[in-house]
């Protein structure tokens, strides 16, 4: 039992790698996409599309290994949680669907090439959006019965949710900000670190505003924070999200280029740390708990197995296809 | 047929997965041919296997994007249409959907940009092995998911406690009986696709006289495999469906169109089964054939519909029709075999226009081929979802409405078409480009000047619309 016990914080860990890899690597090229119609020059847009095209795909395993492990290690979070969320689903497969096909349509378009950079721009921005209300909904929590999902299928709906949406849309558009900094040069650059201070005060103002809206909303989360001593123990959160905000600041206004990306990525691990200190240990909130969820030992031991040098071999190949395609993106020699 | 949310998920679910099939049935050929030339390039440095290995690349990458994003929409059906489904056999069905997350998929993604967009950045070799990588994740991806797709058609390895699945031997989950068929029949059947399109398009080229330095090496190597594979599918299909018999008769009563059963039953080639009458209408048969082809023997028994109770009954009119049309493709991909065989033989293959006519008509057999092979073995399987054990009615999810399921269902379907529209429109304007000659090689001086090369932004690239 005790092995279990562990095996599952185990999984936990894993399946929150994938969504946290997920976030920081599909955030950044779904973030290019929302910029995407707002860059002046049409040269500048083909460097942004070509700036992620050799990796999105690659980004977008993520999410699979996200949804797949959830099957895999919690398969009851999995049927609950999908039902529940039907409909924003719905809403970022078929975005996902019009903003993956762009990548390989666009370049062999001409005359219809506005459509597909309409699809690319809109589904990158519904796909996000989407994702965010996901987040918001989650947070709040769903009905459950009998192991199933017994709520409507509109539950996932509300202010708040509409909120983290919003928010969701304005960090990952930090994020491609980031990226642009790092891989660009000239106007497009230049036009990146413009954007950068008010997306950022945007995001922080959201990071800020959620931080007090959740535990207001739900008093097992306020408990959780500001009790003695976790009040304690939990303030190097906030302490260093301070932190990280004017060090990125200081990274602007220094034209540096690798930090900011850096930084906004920093950005997001702490907001997620601080998601998971609010639910933990619940995995479908409000009280179904990690151990709750967990399939049995042998399907965990089963995969850790295999985990255990794939991982690994993963990170590998994700270092060697960014070692590759490294170096600026320019308009003359993109990549092909 | 009541539309409600069940009957709406089994219609999407078909649709979706339909549409999803007929992309990896091209791309697991096609990245294995791309392999092919890659390596040949590699050995002989001739300059068309290059030639060719771009051309092919183009169209590739925009059917294998097609199947990803279709494919990204499977992985999440099950949770939102079929979560009770998801709960029943997550234990045992989520490892082997992860394994093939993490063993097939991310090696996929990661060679595949290298492949498209890192000719110029890697050295050969490393091209070759990113060839060879896509290839490779392309069959390790099958293995995973007809793996997962057999265990429910033949579930071993497990037992069952609080009606959820729990395993009890690992390998025998994976291997479970009816999965070493179905992956050499599905495999095969995914090179035979590739290689009649591939035959198709030269073929079409060759009539209109068009680039006869590719078809010389893209036709013979195409119907080369056609006439290795096509016979062999046949056999593995009838292994396949002896297995079946053994492990699901009702199935195979459905495929025969057998409602009574018995010894000495006839070979049924055309009828119009009757549900409700519980007969078939206009049947024509070749007595003794069917016990024969299953038994290897006149009066072998065969199983009937009439020995399973009504409510654990396939329907019939479809599973022994969609059978009809892949077994009937198959014996044509026979005849294109032995007759490419025949010409070659006399020394007029690159002549005789009606073979290549019947090699441009048969560039679709492989889809149609597959997606009714699919039905049959997946309607076959109904009312089980797990075969015996859960019922597909018992799967769906209980929260679904049916505004919900309709809503998501005429979703996909608009959105399929809109894609599928596109998607079919570039590959033809890529067909009627043809190959191209590039433009690498000849600027490696320029390269080395600038320390980078010169050329457009293009691999899937160059625009092949005409401007306005
Ligand atoms: C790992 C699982 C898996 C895999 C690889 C496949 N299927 Fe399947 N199929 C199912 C798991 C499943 C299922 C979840 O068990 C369904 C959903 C509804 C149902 O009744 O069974 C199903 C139903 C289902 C139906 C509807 C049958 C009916 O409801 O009357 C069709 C037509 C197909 N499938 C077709 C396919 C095709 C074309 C596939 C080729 C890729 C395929 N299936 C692979
Ligand atoms: C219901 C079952 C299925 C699910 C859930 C599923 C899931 C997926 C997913 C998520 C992807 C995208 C992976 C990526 O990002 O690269 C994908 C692609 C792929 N799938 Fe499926 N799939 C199913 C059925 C099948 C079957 C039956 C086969 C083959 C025998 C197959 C073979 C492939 C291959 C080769 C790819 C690579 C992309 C491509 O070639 O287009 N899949 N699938
Ligand atoms: C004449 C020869 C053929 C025979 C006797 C045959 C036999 C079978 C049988 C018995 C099944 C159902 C197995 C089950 O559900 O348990 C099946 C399924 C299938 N067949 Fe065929 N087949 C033939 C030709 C082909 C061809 C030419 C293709 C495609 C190019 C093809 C593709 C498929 C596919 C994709 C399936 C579903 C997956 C599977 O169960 O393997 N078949 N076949």
């Amino acid at each position: 039992m005790e092995w279990w016990q562990d095996l599952t914080l185990i999984w936990t860990g894993i399946v929150a790698f994938a969504i946290v890899m997920y976030v920081l690597m599909d955030g950044f090229d779904l973030g290019l996409g929302i910029l995407f119609p707002f860059a002046g020059r049409h040269e500048d847009r083909d460097v942004m599309m070509n700036s992620v095209a050799p990796v999105w795909d690659f980004n977008e395993t993520w999410l699979i290994l996200g949804g797949a492990g959830l099957f895999a290690a919690f398969p009851l979070a999995y049927a609950v949680i999908l039902p529940a969320l039907y409909l924003p689903l719905l809403a970022m497969l078929i975005a996902l669907i019009f903003r993956g096909v762009a990548f390989e349509f666009r370049f062999k378009a001409k005359s219809s090439r506005y459509l597909w950079d309409a699809s690319f721009h809109f589904g990158s921005l519904v796909a996000t959006f989407a994702q965010g209300m996901a987040l918001g909904a989650f947070i709040q929590g769903f009905t459950v019965e009998n192991r199933s999902y017994v709520g409507g299928m509109f539950d996932w709906f509300s202010l708040f949710s509409l909120f983290t949406g919003v928010a969701l849309v304005l960090g990952y558009a930090l994020l491609g900000c980031g990226w642009l900094i790092w891989r660009t040069e000239g106007t497009l650059q230049a036009w990146a670190y413009k954007l950068s201070k008010p997306l950022f005060l945007g995001v922080i103002g959201f990071i800020s505003l959620v931080s007090v809206w959740t535990p207001l909303a739900n008093e097992t989360i306020a408990a959780r924070w500001f009790t003695w001593p976790n009040i304690l123990y939990l303030s190097p959160v906030p302490i260093l999200t301070v932190g990280l905000g004017l060090l990125f600041w200081r990274a602007i206004n220094n034209r540096r280029e690798v930090q900011p990306f850096l930084l906004s990525m920093g950005l997001f691990l702490l907001s997620f740390a601080g998601l998971a200190v609010s639910l933990w240990p619940n995995v479908i909130p409000p009280d179904i708990s990690i151990w709750d969820a967990a399939s049995p030992p042998e399907t965990q031991e089963f995969l850790l197995v295999g985990m255990a040098f794939l991982i690994p071999t993963i990170v590998i190949y994700t270092i060697y296809s960014y070692y590759v395609f490294r170096g600026k993106i320019t308009e003359d020699a993109g990549y092909h | 047929m009541d539309i409600d949310p069940l009957m709406l998920s089994r219609i999407q679910f078909a649709f979706t997965i339909s549409f999803h099939i007929l992309f990896p049935a091209f791309t697991i050929g096609l990245a294995n041919w791309i392999m092919v030339l890659e390596g040949l390039w590699l050995r002989t440095g001739r300059d068309v296997y290059r030639r060719l290995s771009e051309f092919w690349t183009k169209i590739f990458a925009i059917s294998f994007g097609m199947g990803v994003v279709s494919g990204i929409v499977m992985s999440y059906q099950f949770g939102t249409n079929w979560s009770r489904w998801s709960d029943i056999t997550g234990n045992v069905l989520g490892p082997l959907i992860q394994y093939e997350v993490i063993t097939a998929f991310f090696l996929e993604a990661a060679f595949l940009g290298i492949l498209l967009f890192g000719r110029d950045k890697v050295p050969r070799g490393m091209h070759f092995f990113a060839a060879l990588m896509v290839a490779m994740g392309t069959i390790i991806s099958s293995f995973w998911i007809l793996s997962s797709n057999s265990w429910l058609h033949t579930p071993a390895g497990f037992e069952i406690r609080d009606g959820r699945f729990f395993v009890t031997s690992w390998w025998e989950v994976v291997f479970n009986p009816s999965f070493p068929y179905r992956l050499a029949h599905m495999v095969t059947a995914a090179f035979l696709t590739t290689s009649f399109v591939i035959a198709g398009i030269s073929a079409w080229y060759m009539l209109k006289g068009r680039f006869p330095e590719y078809t010389r090496i893209n036709y013979p190597m195409a119907m080369g495999m056609i006439v290795v594979l096509a016979p062999l599918q046949i056999l593995l299909g009838d292994l396949h469906g002896l297995k079946t018999m053994e492990m699901q008769p009702a199935k195979i009563a459905a495929m025969e169109g057998h409602w009574e059963g018995g010894a000495g039953a006839p070979l049924i080639l055309f009828a119009l089964p009757d549900m409700a009458a519980e007969e078939n209408h206009y049947e024509i048969g070749i007595p003794y054939l069917s016990s024969l082809i299953l038994t290897h023997e006149l009066d072998g028994v065969v199983p009937g519909l009439k020995e399973f109770a009504p409510e654990d009954r396939p329907y019939m009119p479809i599973v022994f029709w969609t059978f009809r049309i892949m077994v009937g493709i198959g014996f044509l991909m026979l005849f294109v075999g032995a007759a490419y065989a025949f010409l070659r033989w006399r020394g007029r293959a690159f002549e005789t226009r009606w073979l290549h006519w019947l090699s441009v008509a048969m560039t679709p057999a492989g889809f149609v081929a597959i997606i009714a092979g699919w039905f049959t073995t997946e309607i076959g399987r109904q009312p089980w979802m797990v075969q015996g054990l859960v019922r597909t009615a018992d799967g769906v999810t209980p929260s679904l409405t049916a505004g919900g399921a309709l809503t998501s269902l005429v979703t996909f379907m608009v959105t399929y078409a809109l894609i599928f529209t596109a998607g079919t429109y570039y590959i033809l304007r890529l067909l009627q480009l043809g190959p191209q000659p590039h433009r690498g090689e000849t600027t490696k001086n320029a390269r080395l000047d600038t320390g980078r090369p010169k050329r457009p932004l293009s691999a899937t690239d160059e625009a092949i619309e005409p401007a306005e």
